[in-house]
C-alpha cells in the first residue's frame, strides 16, 4: 500500500474533508468548534500539570519526570478519535496528555510522580505513568520502561480481541527511538498478517534521548515504514490536532472494518529533555530549538478559537484559571497523600494461593 | 491406563485443554501443518483450525509478546519456542516483562501464559540444539518454572500450567520425547505445579534431579541396590517455586544429599537446593553436598565422544552415588 504525508501545516479545522480521510475511506466525523475548545481545555491542563511536575521535580520533590510538553496536541487529537470505553491503550511514559484526556486526573498522575498511595497504576512500584488503571474502568496500559514491548503485547490484545469477534482498537504509542527495535518489526509485521485492528501510533519528536533522528534512521518519514508491512503509513503534523484526528480517525476506521493495522506517525518536538535526569544542552544546538516554540500547538490552537468566536478572553482567562486551580489542588492533594507502606510488599508476586504466593 | 510416549503426553494435555476450553490456543514455528518439529501439535490445526493453532513467522520476541499480550486480554496461549536455544530474543518479553505484569500492575492485569520449551541434549544437537536454559527463567520472581521427566507428569503438568493464572515455562527434554515411556490414565487429571515427587524411596542417601537424568539417577540407584546401597530420587518437576520441604524431609531422613542436572554445575538450581539444605538441614547432614552437573563449557559439543564427555551419565551418577555413601 502507500505512504500519506498529510499537508496539514498549521492547524485549524478542515471543513472540506483531509486528504487522508479520502484516501483511506471513510474518515471521522467532523469536529465541531465545541470539540476543538474541550481538546484544548485538556492540553492547557495537561501544560500546566506538565510545568508543576517539572517544577517539583527540580525542588526535589518529584523523583522523575518525562515530559510531554510538546505532545499534547497529538495526544489530545489521538484520543478524540478514539473510544475510550472500547479502546485499548498501549502507552509508553511520555503520555500525560493521552491519560488526561482518558480521564484520569491530575491528582491521580500526580500521586504517581510523587509515589504516594493511591495512584492507580501500580501502587506506585513503578515509575510515573506505569502500570495499568481497572481494567473495568480503561485499559490503558504501560508496564515497563523497555521500549517497543508494548508493540508486540498490543498486537497480542488484538489478536485476543479479533478471536473473541470483539470490534475494538488497539493503540500502540511509541516514539522514534523504539521504531529502531526489533520487536516494533515484529510487532507489525504479524499485525498485518492476521489484518489485526491495531493502530501503531509513533510519536516522533526527532531525537531517541540524545540521538538525533539523523542517526537513527536514514529514510525522511517512519511512515513509509508501513509499506514493507502492507499497510497504510500515514505521517501527520503533530502540532496539529485536528491532522492528528483525521489521520487516527481514518486508522480506527480501517480497524474496526476488518481492514487491519495502519502506521500513524505523528511528527512532534521536544521540548525539554528526555527526562529530568538529562541535559540537553550537551548535544541539542541551540537553534535546534529556535522558531519551534512559535508553533507551540496550544497558543495556535488558541489562535483558532479566537478566529472562530468559539473563544474570548474571558472564557480563555476561566480555562486557563480553572486549569491552574485543578493543578493547585491535586499538588495540595498529592503533597498530604502518605507513601505506600510495606505492608503490601509481597503480594501480587503470584496469584492469590497459588504455588510461590507469599501474602 | 495408555502407555505414551512424553510427546504424546504433550500433546494430549494440549489438545485436551484446548476441547476444554475455547480461550486456550497455541501459536509458534512449525506448529501447524507440520504439527511441530516434534510433532507436539501434530493433528491440532485439523481439529481446530488455523485462528486456534497459528504458525508464526520466524520471530520469538513475537511469539513472546504476542502471546502475553494476549494473555492479558484473557485468552490462555500456549506458545511454543521451537528448540531453547532460540528463546532469547522471546526473553525482553517472557523475563522483562511478563514476570513483572502482577506485580506491576498491583494484579491489575495478569499474564496467563504457557512457553513450552524443548530443551536439553543428547540428540546430537550440538551447541544451539542441545542447551539446558532453564536457571535463567528459574531465577526471576513472577515465573513458574516447570520441568516434568515422565509422560504421566507431563501431561499433568501441562494441564495445571494451563489453568494456572501466571506465566509458566514449560521445559520439555528433548531426549525424553520418544525415550521415555510410562502409562497415563485416561481422561482429565492435573498434578500441582510446585510439588517434588519421590521417584524411589531409599534410605541411605538422598538424590535431587529432573529431566532426562532424572531417569540416569534411577538407573543408577538400581545399580547401587544391587551393591547394598538404598538410595531416594527425588523429582523436582518444578523449579520455580522449589518444594524444599521435600527435598528437606528426605535429606533430614537418609542424611546425604546429591544433586543432578544436566545444565551447567555453577549458578545452577543444584547450588540452590545445597543453599537450602545448607541453611535448613545443616545439622542433619552427615556429608558435603554433592553436585553432578554439566561442565564448564558454554554448550554440548556435535561430535558423539564429546557429546558424551558433557552428558551425566549413570555411570557417572553411581561413581557419585558411591563416593556420597561411603563418606
Amino acid at each position: 500500500m502507500f505512504s500519506e504525508q498529510s499537508s496539514s501545516a498549521t492547524p485549524g479545522l478542515s471543513d472540506n474533508g483531509s486528504a487522508v480521510s479520502d484516501k483511506y475511506g471513510a474518515g471521522p466525523p467532523p469536529l465541531t468548534d465545541t470539540d476543538l475548545l474541550e481538546m484544548y481545555r485538556t492540553m492547557v491542563l495537561s501544560r500546566k500539570l506538565d510545568q508543576r511536575i517539572w517544577q517539583m521535580n527540580r525542588q526535589g520533590r518529584a523523583a522523575i519526570v518525562a515530559s510531554a510538553q510538546g505532545h499534547e496536541a497529538a495526544q489530545v487529537g489521538a484520543i478524540r478519535a478514539l473510544d475510550p470505553e472500547r479502546d485499548r491503550f498501549y502507552i509508553y511514559y511520555r503520555e500525560l496528555t493521552t491519560m488526561l484526556a482518558l480521564g484520569v486526573t491530575p491528582l491521580e498522575l500526580l500521586l504517581g510522580f510523587l509515589a504516594k498511595e493511591g495512584e492507580p497504576l501500580s501502587g506506585a512500584r513503578q515509575f510515573p505513568l506505569h502500570g495499568a488503571i481497572d481494567r473495568d474502568r480503561r485499559d490503558i496500559v504501560s508496564f515497563s520502561n523497555v521500549v517497543a514491548t508494548q508493540l508486540p503485547q498490543a498486537v497480542g490484545v488484538a489478536l485476543a480481541d479479533k478471536m473473541r469477534g470483539e470490534k475494538r482498537v488497539t493503540v500502540a504509542y511509541f516514539g522514534d527511538g523504539a521504531s529502531s527495535m526489533g520487536e516494533t518489526h515484529e510487532a507489525m509485521n504479524f499485525a498485518s498478517i492476521h489484518r489485526l485492528p491495531v493502530i501503531f501510533f509513533c510519536e516522533n519528536n526527532k531525537y531517541a534521548i540524545s540521538v538525533p533522528i539523523s542517526q537513527q534512521m536514514n529514510i525522511e518519514s517512519i511512515a513509509t515504514r508501513a509499506s514493507a508491512y502492507g499497510m497504510p503509513g500515514i505521517e501527520v503534523n503533530g502540532f496539529d490536532p485536528v491532522a492528528v484526528y483525521e489521520a487516527v480517525g481514518a486508522a480506527a476506521n480501517l480497524a474496526l472494518s476488518g481492514q487491519g493495522p495502519t502506521l500513524v506517525e505523528a511528527v512532534v518536538e521536544r521540548f525539554l529533555p528526555h527526562t529530568s535526569d538529562d541535559d540537553d544542552t550537551r548535544y541539542r544546538p541551540p537553534e535546534d530549538l529556535e522558531g519551534i516554540r512559535d508553533l507551540d500547538p496550544i497558543p495556535a490552537t488558541e489562535k483558532i478559537l479566537r478566529a472562530s468566536g468559539t473563544l474570548d478572553d474571558a472564557l480563555d482567562e476561566e480555562i486557563k484559571s480553572l486549569a491552574q486551580k485543578i493543578v493547585n489542588q491535586a499538588t495540595e492533594d498529592a503533597e498530604n497523600a502518605p507513601f505506600p507502606e510495606p505492608q503490601d510488599f509481597y503480594e501480587q508476586v503470584y496469584a492469590p494461593g497459588s504455588p510461590g504466593d507469599q501474602s | 491406563m495408555a502407555e505414551m510416549t512424553v510427546i504424546e503426553a504433550v500433546r494430549e494435555a494440549l489438545r485436551e485443554e484446548m476441547e476444554r476450553d475455547p480461550v486456550v490456543f497455541t501459536m509458534g514455528e512449525d506448529i501447524g501443518a507440520r504439527g511441530g518439529v516434534f510433532l507436539a501439535t501434530e493433528g491440532l490445526l485439523d481439529q481446530f483450525g488455523p485462528e486456534r493453532v497459528i504458525d508464526t513467522p520466524l520471530a520469538e520476541a513475537a511469539i513472546g509478546g504476542i502471546a502475553l499480550g494476549a494473555a492479558v486480554n484473557g485468552m490462555r496461549p500456549v506458545a511454543e519456542i521451537e528448540f531453547g536455544d532460540f528463546i532469547w530474543p522471546a526473553v525482553n518479553q517472557i523475563i522483562g516483562e511478563a514476570a513483572r505484569v502482577r506485580y506491576g500492575t498491583q494484579g491489575r492485569r495478569t499474564a496467563p501464559l504457557v512457553l513450552r520449551v524443548p530443551y536439553g541434549g543428547g540428540v546430537r544437537g550440538g551447541l544451539f540444539h542441545s542447551q539446558s536454559i532453564e536457571v535463567a527463567f528459574s531465577h526471576q520472581p513472577g515465573l513458574k518454572v516447570v520441568a516434568p521427566a515422565t509422560p504421566y507428569d507431563a501431561k499433568g503438568l501441562l494441564k495445571s500450567a494451563i489453568r494456572d493464572d501466571d506465566p509458566v515455562i514449560f521445559f520439555e527434554h528433548k531426549r525424553t520425547y520418544r525415550l521415555v515411556k510410562g502409562d497415563v490414565p485416561e481422561g482429565d487429571y492435573t498434578i500441582p505445579i510446585g510439588k517434588a515427587d519421590v521417584k524411589r524411596t531409599g534410605t541411605d542417601l538422598t538424590v535431587v534431579s529432573y529431566g532426562l537424568v532424572l531417569h540416569y539417577c534411577l538407573e543408577a540407584a538400581e545399580t547401587l541396590m544391587a551393591e547394598g546401597i538404598d538410595v531416594e530420587v527425588i523429582d523436582l518437576r518444578t523449579l520455580r517455586p522449589l518444594d524444599t520441604d521435600t527435598v528437606l524431609e528426605s535429606v533430614r531422613k537418609t542424611s546425604k544429599a546429591m544433586i543432578v542436572h544436566e545444565d551447567t554445575k555453577a549458578g545452577g538450581i543444584g547450588g540452590e537446593i545445597a543453599a537450602v539444605i545448607a541453611e535448613e538441614a545443616f545439622e542433619d547432614l552427615d556429608a558435603p553436598v554433592k553436585r553432578v552437573a554439566g561442565p564448564e563449557v558454554p554448550a554440548m559439543p556435535f561430535s558423539p565422544l564429546l557429546e558424551a564427555e558433557f552428558m551425566p551419565s549413570a555411570e557417572k551418577i553411581a561413581a557419585a552415588m558411591r563416593e556420597l555413601a561411603a563418606y
